[in-house]
């Protein structure tokens, strides 16, 4: 059922709308909530495809980009609407994709292919497959588009592609089950959060070298369920949020001298994440307690626990101004 | 006469995927499997047959998983897969194998474990049983050239227990098989209750004969009238024979566990937290069925020799070995902790599904119990109690 929703907001609520929001993608409901970032409350539910994960903005935030994994296929939103505008051909089960500089071109990972599919957006045509490790998830892309990166779960590696030829160049280990990568301080470093092996390894992107390794310690927490799945960073690249799964903590690691300096409790099995414009919040999707932490950073204290639908996974923040 | 099979074929082209990669040096790695056959018993009901391909298709796809990582470390792996028929000579298979390679994965009752395991040439060499659960094979019975991916009756016993625990159902009763092997299940999961101060009532044996098809209805509140009060009704049928008629059929009201309702397993279907669902998919499309507790502990074998062929660039059974019992040795699993061997008897620590047929209930170690080393060692023969003194560790 397609609600009127632009005639619903402007009746409920739009007069104090505007606000920036974040969207949620929720695994288990095959729908996103939306999350009005002055009330911290959930605005919107719209439905997707099945099995939402990966959620992506286009650069200009006219459209948004949805991994419907069961439904095999990417979703493109209106997000003023809700509508789904098309789909994009994107391989089977995609997972979790990387939006290249160029805003054309969607690196896609199919979990159960072990193949990393690209698309046009534009033309919605699949320009190339490239045969990566088992269970591909982690992507990134490099801030000149020169690169993009592919971690596969069960292969434990971090696969580096050429975006010019779409071929690998380099495949380097990492501890097991890696999950994230992102690219950091202007390119120069690429980072791999290992959920099983409890690590981030960062990498020096020249070299495709390890040049460290972050690990993590919760108070009373056997280290195996210390668990580093998403991060992502604040203003400047100085520090890393880092949700650690199981562990329902949230680590806060300097990112030159590679050391945690705090720990936040959120939610339980806490996934992904985004920031607000500012960077002043984070917002942490909480698989098994339903719900979304929001954190201020300043203090590093979490400020308020929003429910929104079953096992949220992918969080994107869309500005509204 | 055996039946072997060369089953994939080795890939040569690490050059082709880039190939840039720290661990340069190319590695040939090649695994047998051994299955002995062996007569299944009869029993009541015929729903579920035993697959003929239970365990091979566990190693198939560890070998497809090894090589898929294998090919951008120019790391290969070949797999040969021999069956043995019932009644013929398992160590003579395995004695054969040893020719050709010093790593097989044993699929075979305790017996010919050991049988294996004592074969001269394979001293050096490096065993994996992933088809006896007997807890002997990991006490008094271990092997320093065993290590053991699937979990002993004991670890399944005490997962359960936990959850008893957990939900305090203090008393428990019993039924039982007449068969050796449900004796030892039973036996198993007695002295894992008195372990965890639970309360163990009557403790009965199935005798019957009757076709319970046509009157369990009749049967089986007559067989439990007897059993007294209880908070739960434990089934120990090894051979999946009797125990499918026992729910909803017992004089008191209660729920039923062991080889039928709540079960502890090493791996069932409706796993699919943790990543477990892609596990799943990988292996329905290429067995067209479910993987089962026997597919999963093979493909643990598999996988932890491809794991630490990764690790060290090394091929060989001493190196591999080394690793595998070391602190830096651990295997994604899909079971939501890294899987680790243990250093005193080779066990594969692994969590333990307490399931029934539609769904997970929950997984051991459940929380709240706690142990120095890892909640793992919760499950199972802990160091002091193992009585293995054929490892260092």
């Amino acid at each position: 059922m397609k609600l009127p929703i632009l005639t619903t907001c402007a009746a409920l609520m739009c007069s104090t709308a505007l606000a920036d929001e974040i969207w949620v993608t929720n695994e288990k409901d095959d729908t996103i909530s939306v999350i009005d970032i002055e009330t911290l409350e959930v605005v919107r539910t719209i439905d997707t495809g099945e099995r939402p994960r990966g959620i992506t903005f286009s650069k200009d935030f006219s459209v948004v980009y949805i991994c419907a994994s069961d439904s095999d296929s990417v979703q493109v939103m209106d997000p003023e609407t809700g509508e789904i505008l098309h789909d994009l051909p994107s391989g089977e089960d995609p997972e979790q994709f990387v939006l290249h500089p160029d805003n054309r071109h969607l690196y896609i990972a199919n979990e159960d292919d072990a193949i990393t599919t690209v698309v046009d957006t534009e033309t919605r045509t699949v320009i190339a497959q490239i045969d990566v490790g088992i269970e591909p998830e982690g992507m990134a892309v490099s801030p000149d588009g020169k690169i993009a990166i592919t971690t596969s779960e069960t292969t434990n590696m971090a696969h580096w592609i050429d975006t010019e030829t779409q071929e690998l160049f380099a495949n380097t280990l990492v501890d097991s089950r890696p999950r994230h990568a992102e690219f950091v301080k202007d390119g120069t470093e690429l980072w791999v959060s290992s959920e099983i092996g409890g690590t981030i390894t960062v990498f020096d992107v020249a070299t495709q070298t390890e040049k460290g390794k972050i690990e993590f310690e919760v108070a009373n927490m056997h280290p195996d369920r210390v668990q580093p799945v998403g991060f992502e960073f604040t203003n400047d690249d100085t520090h890393a949020y880092v949700a650690l799964g199981p562990s329902n903590h949230v680590a806060v690691v300097n990112a030159e001298t590679y050391e945690v300096e705090d720990y936040i409790l959120v939610g339980r099995r806490v996934w992904h994440m985004d920031f607000n414009a500012d960077r002043s919040q984070v917002f942490t999707t909480n698989g098994v307690s339903g719900d979304v932490t929001v954190i201020d950073v300043a203090s590093r204290k979490p400020i308020k626990s929003i429910k929104v639908g079953r096992f949220p996974w992918g969080a994107a923040f869309r500005p509204t101004n | 006469m055996l039946r072997r099979a060369l089953s994939t074929s080795v890939l040569m082209c690490a050059t082709c995927f880039g190939g840039a990669s720290s661990v340069a040096a190319e590695v040939n790695v090649a695994i047998h499997y051994i299955k002995q056959e062996v007569e299944a018993p009869p029993t009541l009901s015929n729903l579920d047959p035993v697959p003929e391909d239970l365990g091979q298709m566990g190693a198939e796809l560890g070998l497809s998983d090894n090589i898929t990582t294998g090919r951008f470390l120019g790391q290969n792996y070949e797999l040969t897969v021999t069956v043995v028929p019932p009644g013929d000579d398992y160590a003579a298979a395995v004695q054969a194998a040893l020719a050709e390679t010093d790593l097989i994965v044993l699929d075979a009752p305790a017996e010919q474990v050991i049988e294996a395991a004592d074969v001269a040439e394979a001293a050096d060499a490096l065993l994996f049983n992933a088809g006896a659960a007997d807890v002997d094979l990991r006490a008094d019975m271990c092997r320093a050239n065993v290590l053991h991916t699937l979990p002993s009756y004991a670890m399944r016993a005490d997962a359960l227990m936990q959850f008893f625990v957990k939900r305090r159902w203090d008393d428990i009763a019993l039924i039982e098989g007449e068969r050796d092997s449900d004796q030892a299940w039973a036996d198993t999961m007695e002295a894992s209750a008195r372990k965890f101060g639970l309360s163990f009532g009557e403790r009965k044996t199935w005798a019957f004969d009757a076709d319970m098809r046509r009157n369990a209805a009749q049967e089986v509140p007559l067989f439990t009238q007897d059993l007294g009060d209880y908070d739960v009704l434990l089934v120990a049928d090894a051979a999946d024979d009797f125990a499918r008629y026992i729910s909803f059929n017992t004089w008191e009201p209660r729920p039923v566990a062991g080889s039928e309702g709540l079960r502890p397993v090493v791996w069932h279907r409706v796993v699919e937290q943790w990543g477990a669902a892609q596990l799943q998919s990988r292996f329905t499309e290429l067995a067209e069925r479910d993987m089962q507790d026997r597919d999963y502990a093979v493909w643990a074998a598999v996988r932890a020799i491809g794991e630490a062929v990764t690790r060290t660039g090394a091929g060989d059974a001493a190196t591999l070995r080394d690793y595998m019992l070391s602190d830096d040795f651990e295997l994604a699993g899909f079971k939501g902790r890294p899987l680790t061997f243990r250093a005193w008897n080779g066990q594969l620590r692994q969590p333990i599904p307490l399931i029934h047929e539609r769904a997970l209930v929950a997984q051991a170690p459940l929380e709240g119990f706690l142990h120095q080393r890892t909640e793992l060692d919760t499950l199972g023969l802990d160091q002091p109690e193992s009585g293995c003194q054929a490892f260092d560790g």
